[in-house]
């Protein structure tokens, strides 16, 4: 294909997309009419009107729904957080367990990678929190002396307590994103030559040190761009937690659309906030995925 | 080649989406469309014992379901003629709005944010079963009332107007609680018998459906406050009267009949005694023989024969899904006729 002749491809791609857009914005502006409801948003300010089980910063019936919706989101973003931690910890020293000298270590790590990755995440959830979670005694119990203490009220972790919702969205979402990391950490130690991990077994250096000094940092630009997408994944996945009542942003909306009837503006609220949490969490990805780059360049 | 193959889908997405904005033809009816299609698309829960519950043969069965029936039985001439659609608690606006469905007989609280045009803007027929919500609690727990629910966890489904009653009820008390929320009933009975909470909330009614399914059902009881009205009533989108009155006389005439005897069995003598003897008037106007109700309607005048030989009346229908003898018995109470000391009656038929 000739210069020209690309140009004009893309002259009428660009035509097309708009096109689908205009239609698609005439059709939501047209159906509002039809209806007879404009859009609004005067409903963000008035008492939400409904408690929450958590919230980050205080919160009561009777602030605005604006601010219920915040404390939605903070959960989100709080359970988002700390699942990529989880998650990337899980998925990284599975995905260097499959390539370990230890056999056992490699059987189990593929079987935890396999077994995960074929069940739906929903399902997990549900067994996370109804099974295991809810399944623990009403007492409080300590298996592990003072470091942690359990019951199906909640978990307390070395004086943190969290709700067992919180748990269970936070362990679904870590033990099943965890999974596919680990894949695409495998795929990235592959991608290294084995002639690298010859050269540092034969220099005597230990497993662990030529795996952290040697390997991963060049398996490294193999594995970010396909770690991000692992991330929006686990963010876009929380939406789950309605499921096993954890209060995040989808379960707050969901009840202030059935409160106001404002669904469209509801919805429309739901995709900028998940958009900007999206756009967080790959902005975050893009500057190490540089930084990683530029200090590939300095060695 | 290839540019060819993909140009033709591509415009017809093009077409089939723009479709999707018509302002609609004015004064058209989703009456006219029922009957010309001879089916009814009634959206239903599916999921609540006594109201809509689906039985081991596939069907549809319940308080909710007849109601379906009475109005398929009305506008297409047989109760056969319905497409059920089980639909959750935030989907059904939606279903109704988009036109998925003609009406929802799903256990839908009737209040003025739904009703109003600034709201949900539907349209609601007339209530077919007042309902208030309780709270369920374990026997054992020793918890008799609201005030000892002070501090504890209470499972509330999503959706609903219940979170809000819940919320109204306990601060008028000033006690605190915690609300567990989950989309879905079934999830909230399964996190109140995990004890995940102290009590869960919902409709009376569906609390006794619920109870009916649990392992001993006379370990948990309902507690005596009750924490709203919640009159349950047919609906339909807003804006069309046609619909909205032929569902609201369907309603009437299932009341009506209660009120005048004429039950599922006797509606054939009824009907001969009406056609033999002209003095009965109010029952000959009734039952479409003489003067042209139906037809004002935009329905056949015999509509309310069809409809009685189609489920019954009111009371037929309570008793069959909901009454001493039924799985989930609820006393009649405020469903009662006016005369028997409940709160039905019926404008009248002229």
């Amino acid at each position: 294909m000739n210069r020209s002749k690309r140009l004009w491809w893309q002259v009428i791609i660009v035509i097309g997309l708009l096109t689908v857009m205009g239609i698609l914005i005439n059709n939501l502006a047209v159906n509002l009419i039809r209806t007879g409801l404009g859009l609004s948003f005067d409903w963000l300010w008035r008492p939400a009107g409904f408690a929450l089980s958590e919230h980050p910063l205080p919160y009561q019936s009777s602030d605005s729904t604006a601010w219920a919706l915040l404390m939605g989101w903070l959960n989100s973003l709080r359970v988002i957080v700390a699942g990529i931690v989880l998650a990337t910890l899980l998925g990284v020293s599975t995905g260097a367990a499959r390539r370990s000298l230890n056999p056992l270590l490699r059987q189990l790590a593929a079987l935890y990678v396999g077994f995960i990755r074929q069940i739906p995440l929903l399902l997990q959830l549900l067994f996370w929190y109804f099974v295991a979670f809810l399944g623990l005694p009403s007492e409080p119990f300590a298996p592990l002396g003072a470091v942690i203490h359990m019951s199906n009220q909640g978990i307390s972790l070395l004086g943190v307590t969290l709700s067992v919702e919180f748990a269970a969205v936070l362990l679904g979402l870590s033990v099943f994103t965890g999974a596919s990391i680990a894949e695409v950490v495998r795929g990235g130690l592959d991608s290294v030559p084995s002639g690298q991990w010859e050269a540092f077994r034969s220099l005597g250096m230990t497993e662990s040190l030529g795996l952290r000094r040697i390997v991963l940092p060049q398996a490294l630009p193999a594995i970010l761009p396909a770690l991000s997408s692992q991330y929006l994944n686990l963010a876009k996945n929380s939406t789950l937690a309605i499921a096993v009542g954890y209060a995040d942003l989808y379960a707050v909306s969901d009840t202030t659309i059935t409160q106001t009837g404002r669904a469209i503006e509801g919805f429309l609220l739901l995709l900028l906030s998940f958009l900007l949490l999206n756009l967080l969490i790959n902005g975050g990805m893009q500057l190490l995925n540089r930084a990683v780059l530029r200090s590939q360049h300095h060695h | 080649m290839k540019v060819r193959l993909l140009a033709l889908p591509l415009v017809s997405f093009l077409f089939i989406l723009n479709g999707c904005a018509t302002l609609g033809e004015g004064g058209s009816s989703r009456l006219d469309l029922i009957k010309r299609r001879t089916e009814l698309r009634c959206g239903v829960s599916g999921k609540i014992p006594g109201f809509s519950f689906l039985q081991r043969d596939g069907s549809f069965a319940g308080l909710d379901v007849d109601i379906c029936r009475a109005f398929a039985a009305a506008f297409t001439g047989s109760p056969d003629q319905v497409q059920y659609r089980s639909l959750t608690a935030p989907e059904r606006f939606t279903a109704l709005r988009t036109g998925e469905i003609d009406l929802l007989s799903r256990n839908t609280t009737f209040n003025l944010s739904r009703d109003a045009a600034g709201g949900n803007g539907v349209s609601f027929a007339p209530v077919v079963f007042h309902d208030g919500q309780g709270l369920l609690v374990k026997r054992s727990s020793g918890i008799s009332n609201l005030n000892n629910l002070k501090g504890r966890t209470i499972c509330v489904g999503s959706g609903t107007t219940t979170e809000q009653n819940l919320n109204d009820a306990f601060q008028a008390k000033g006690i605190d609680y915690k609300p567990i929320k989950y989309q879905d009933l079934n999830q909230v009975i399964a996190g109140y018998l995990q004890g995940r909470c102290s009590a869960m909330t919902s409709d009376r009614s569906q609390l006794a459906a619920a109870r009916s399914g649990f392992n001993n059902p006379d370990q948990h009881v309902i507690l005596p406050e009750v924490l709203s009205k919640e009159p349950l009533a047919p609906l339909a989108a807003g804006g069309d009267q046609r619909l909205a009155d032929a569902m609201r006389w369907v309603i009437y005439a299932l009341i009506a009949a209660e009120e005048l005897g004429i039950t599922q069995e006797n509606i054939g003598n009824k009907l001969e005694e009406a056609q033999s003897r002209p003095q009965l008037t109010q029952l000959r106007r009734f039952l479409g023989i003489e003067a042209d109700l139906g037809q004002k309607l935009g329905l056949n005048n015999d509509f309310i024969v069809k409809v009685i030989q189609a489920v019954g009346n009111y009371g037929e229908i309570y008793d069959r899904h909901l009454g001493p003898n039924s799985a989930v018995p609820i006393p009649r109470g405020l469903n009662n006729l006016y005369s028997n000391g409940g709160i039905l009656t019926s404008p009248p038929f002229q």
